[in-house]
């Protein structure tokens, strides 16, 4: 969290009282500042003895404690938002149950105003309080709705009552959702915490928390401290909190007086600024390689249809499409057959992805495609004939409409790296699975005796044939391969947008772009051209936004084809004769 | 060798002519034979112009769907004026002009009393001139940035104010969140450019400045929104902030994917959405939606009476005609919004005593309908746009609304922006003294 153990605050962490923090200074001082002390601990204790919400009675049989729990089942969401606060206040942790429901949904209400947790499945309830199962049946009692507002009030409540979890996660999370929602109100709590907390990250997150709330703190070093640590967090959410003191009133002056504050406050906006800085170009790189790798997934297969064989491939788009609708009945399949485990669909849909769309590739190939070898523009007819044949097979067999394939929660959200970059799992999983997907197609071609069949016949045709290479036969097998490859990509496709039966059309042209990009006939080529492309558009994307982005990326790709028309890496020598 | 090959390519050749005459010889039987049903006696023909194949067929077949239920159940009580009702149906298959071909067909050549269809704007706006020259009837489901009241439309889906400005006055509310900045993010084209602009000019109303507004748009189909997400976080930083989402169609779903894998979460920067409801979140997985807002004239979801009933006769009618999709059909707001429309049209015509377009239009003014929205829906007696009840709603897991605001009953439609100040001057009244849909000042003085 970047935050030092050294620092000292304007609390200590042994106590709950407030402490001046102890700077170098002279001994006369010194007698002052502990006379002081000692005076303010003394108003702190007597804080501390009058004040019954400071030191709650924890016990659940409190008639206003049972009256406020049960305001949490209220049909009016005002008088849920006023328990929730009111339970907030109380500090009584056997609240903590029935509030947790409340956010899961389980929490249930019947005429009576009796509040009932239900189980997870939602097959047994019991009484928030007396733990007793209700009278009714649990369908017929009511739901509390909560909305956008409820949860802002409720989670930082919930968050405050899980700081006391024996779970150092838990307590973990709490402490940072708290430090997410600076409360001044919750200073004590987070005082509290801190001073019982062992763990050393549950510490550092737990004081920025609570430096968060001291910002606006009457001591000036108290203060400062708090700015400087919120400085090196480097964390764009608290630019808002720092450039509080450097509002100027309508007269123009600061609002704040002071200008040593001012200038801490302006040190640690630079430090913020820097740090985003960073993080920004790291990030456009990032979301550059993975825009990449999910243009390579859609080209790959394309780059050895069209690369290697030079048939112009309109229905390769198509075999995307089937890629992504065998994950999905890989799915459906796992829901009804396998449903423990749903969770690991998407391995199992590698291998189908990849034959079903290699056997339609070798299908097509057979009996169509071969016949067309050589004449580029009956292909491009036939081929988007085919594409259109596809798209309504498939409509009429799963329906028009998208289908649902889901994220496995393996996939689903991400690592927070630094403040301001996320890695999301499912980008990270495309990026390792491209480069899965390239390494297989480089050991295909280069390393087993196929491969080295498909690079002699597409190199030269009638040499390899006079060599005893069937050439017909291999022709079938690259299709199929290079359709099977295609199938792969689907499958990615699936874990970032739709899946419908149009999927491919929006596919096509960015992999045509990429392909003849990067060089016809060349693997690397497609590699380079994809990332390059997905790279220099993330790049454009901040400043002219995404469709003068994707404009200028074409414009830029007519201007390097007209310089170097056969691409990136542009075969040379007698190969490259067609 | 070379003769056998050529030889029996011929014969591959006249085989596929074969082919060919026998499907185009089918073809015209079938269309004979529609025509010969549709030429019945006695039967009031109405059009239906909605895109069964092309982009907007995942929309648009929906409320062909209902258009044809609703057909069915006026048939079923008695029809209209002793006569039944006659649909016909035609596909402009998302090409903006050949609705306005096939808009002209039905009028000249099948001589519909009166069309129901479109949903995008831009084809609205191709078939208006159709309709305004040959003096038809159109009733328009959808909602849409208004800035138009034409004599022969009638506009049964929400204008800005009736939509996009109570959700974001919901948004500025304390119960919305207290939203002090926003992000205004749509797809390129004509209906998300206008709504923002109204917005904006809303916003500037109510103090915010343009600092704190940022519009961004993506093309259509768009799917990498990690950028645009990553600059909502960054821009969300300083002030309590809110999306504005005018995002059409599949884009949205990597869009809502992206914000929940970078741990957005709809209480801290809600996204309230123009064009996502139950149809389009059938069919996608609905997790990630979870919390975000949007904001209709209707919901499946509302509990009441008329709705239940709208609910099961659309169920009923989804499973008699074994409809795509079966159990999982659901209704949604522009569905609503066609019933309503069908159902006002048949109670002026049963008024009028005629089918004729100008008798119609006047039976029209200040018609009601117990609408499933669960008010008496009311047919402005000016500007052609119905008075409607806004709702906003946040998404659950199983692709319903939770109902969590909504207006207190029915408003009026601002065909012409207030807030834009071209349209503020712009007055919208089809009686004397004005009869004008655009006009500064009334014609009759």
């Amino acid at each position: 969290m970047g935050i030092g153990m050294r620092t000292t605050y304007c609390f200590d962490s042994d106590s709950r009282l407030l402490i001046l923090r102890i700077l170098p200074m002279k001994p006369m001082n010194r007698l002052g500042v502990i006379a002081f002390k000692i005076a303010w601990c003394g108003f702190l204790l007597l804080l501390f003895l009058m004040d019954p919400v400071t030191a709650p009675a924890h016990d659940a049989s409190d008639g206003a404690f049972i009256e406020t729990l049960q305001g949490l089942g209220s049909r009016e969401r005002g008088i849920i938002l006023q328990s929730i606060e009111t339970l907030g206040r109380m500090g009584n942790p056997a609240a903590l149950p029935a509030l947790e429901a409340l956010e899961n949904k389980q929490l249930r209400s019947d005429e009576t105003g009796r509040v009932f947790i239900v189980s997870e499945g939602g097959s047994a309830a019991k009484d928030a309080i007396t733990g007793s199962p209700p009278e009714g049946a649990i369908e017929g009692l009511y739901t509390p709705s909560i909305n956008n507002q409820v949860r802002r009030v409720l989670k930082p409540v919930i968050a405050s009552f899980r700081l006391a979890s024996p779970d150092r996660t838990v307590r973990l999370t709490a402490a940072r959702e708290l430090g997410e929602r600076p409360q001044e109100d919750l200073a004590d709590t987070l005082r509290n915490a801190l001073a019982k907390e062992a763990d050393a990250e549950v510490r550092d997150t737990l004081r920025l928390a609570l430096a968060l709330t001291q910002i606006d703190s009457p001591d000036k070093s108290c203060r400062m401290e708090a700015m400087k640590d919120i400085g090196k967090t480097g964390n764009q959410d608290f630019l808002a909190i720092l450039k509080k003191p450097l509002q100027k009133n309508e007269k123009g002056e600061y609002v704040e007086t002071d200008r040593q504050i001012r200038n801490t406050a302006t040190e640690a906006i630079r430090a913020i600024e820097r740090k985003m800085a960073m993080v920004g170009t790291a990030r456009n790189l990032f979301y550059g390689v993975s825009l990449g790798s999910v243009l390579l997934l859609a080209a790959l297969g394309l780059a050895i249809t069209f690369g290697l064989m030079g048939v112009i491939n309109m229905a390769h788009g198509e075999m995307l499409m089937l890629g992504a609708y065998s994950t999905y009945a890989t799915q459906e399949l796992f829901k009804t057959h396998l449903p423990g485990y749903l969770e690991w669909y998407l391995i199992a849909a590698i291998p189908v992805a990849f034959s079903v769309a290699g056997l339609v590739g070798v299908i097509l190939e057979r009996s169509i495609i071969r016949h067309l070898y050589g004449r580029p523009l009956e292909t491009l007819l036939a081929t988007w004939g085919i594409s259109l044949v596809l798209i309504q097979t498939v409509r009429l067999i799963f329906g028009a409409q998208n289908v649902e394939v889901s994220n496995p929660s393996w996939l689903s959200g991400g690592v927070t790296v630094t403040s301001g970059l996320v890695l999301t799992y499912n980008r990270i999983a495309i990026i390792f699975f491209v480069i899965f997907v390239v390494l297989l197609v480089w050991f295909l071609l280069n390393r087993t005796s196929i491969g080295l069949k498909v690079r002699a016949v597409t190199q030269n045709r009638s040499m390899a044939s006079s060599m005893g290479v069937f050439a017909s036969r291999v022709d079938m097998w690259t299709f199929g391969l290079g359709s099977g490859i295609a199938g792969l990509g689907g499958l990615a496709l699936t874990q970032i947008g739709n899946v419908g039966p149009e999927l491919g059309q929006s596919y096509i042209v960015d992999s045509f772009m990429v392909v003849v990009l990067g060089g016809v006939g060349e693997i690397a080529g497609t590699v380079c051209g994809s990332m390059g492309l997905g790279i220099v558009n993330k790049f454009l994307e901040p400043f002219s936004g995404a469709v003068l982005g994707k404009i200028m990326v074409l414009a830029f790709i007519i201007l390097f084809i007209q310089k170097r028309p056969r691409g990136i890496f542009a075969l040379k020598g007698r190969m490259a004769e067609d | 060798m070379i003769q056998r090959l050529f030889e029996e390519r011929m014969m591959k050749r006249k085989r596929m002519s074969f082919f060919g005459a026998l499907v185009l010889l089918l073809t015209m039987i079938f269309m004979v034979s529609t025509a010969a049903v549709s030429m019945a006696e006695g039967t009031i023909k109405v059009g239906i112009l909605h895109s069964l194949s092309g982009t907007m067929a995942i929309s648009e077949t929906s409320l062909k769907d209902m258009a044809l239920m609703t057909i069915e159940e006026i048939n079923a009580s008695g029809g209209l004026l002793g006569k039944k009702l006659d649909p016909v149906v035609v596909d402009p298959a998302s090409n903006w002009p050949l609705f306005a071909e096939k808009a002209r067909e039905l009028i000249e050549k099948h001589k519909v009393a009166v069309v129901f269809g479109c949903w995008t704007s831009v084809s609205r706006k191709s078939v208006l001139p159709v309709f305004e020259q040959l003096n038809g009837l159109l009733f328009y489901p959808v909602q849409y940035e208004a800035e138009e009241c034409s004599r022969n439309v009638f506009y049964t889906g929400a204008a800005p104010n009736q939509q996009a400005i109570p959700a974001v006055e919901y948004l500025m509310s304390e119960e919305g969140g207290g939203a002090k900045r926003f992000v205004l993010l749509g797809t390129d084209y004509v209906y998300p450019r206008t709504t923002n602009k109204i917005l904006r000019a809303f916003l500037h109303s109510k103090g915010v400045v343009d600092g704190d507004i940022d519009e961004n748009y993506t093309p259509f189909g768009h799917n990498d929104y990690q950028t645009i997400v990553a600059n909502i976080k960054k821009f969300a930083a300083a002030k309590r902030t809110a999306v504005i989402s005018t995002i059409n169609g599949d884009s949205n779903v990597p869009f809502y994917k992206e914000l929940a894998n970078q741990g957005i979460k709809a209480e801290d920067i809600p996204v309230v959405a123009f064009s996502v409801g139950e149809e389009e979140l059938r069919g996608i997985d609905t997790a990630p939606l979870v919390g975000h807002l949007a904001a209709w004239n209707y919901f499946m979801s509302l509990d009441n009476d008329a709705n239940k009933a709208f609910v099961k006769k659309w169920a009923a009618y989804v499973k008699k005609n074994n409809l795509p999709g079966g159990a999982k059909r659901v209704t949604n707001d522009p569905m609503e919004a066609t019933y309503i429309g069908i159902k006002m049209w048949a109670q002026a015509v049963e008024q009028a005593g005629t089918m004729d377009v100008d008798a119609v239009r006047q039976a029209m003014y200040g018609q009601k309908f117990m609408a499933p929205s669960g008010f008496e829906i009311v047919m402005d007696p000016k500007n052609h746009h119905l008075h409607k009840p806004v709702y906003i709603g946040e998404v659950k897991e199983n692709g319903q609304f939770d109902i969590v605001w909504k207006t207190q009953g029915p408003i009026r439609a601002q065909a012409w922006s207030p807030f834009i100040p071209d349209s503020a001057k712009k007055t919208a009244d089809w009686t004397y003294p004005w009869v004008c849909g655009n006009c500064v000042e009334p014609k009759f003085k």
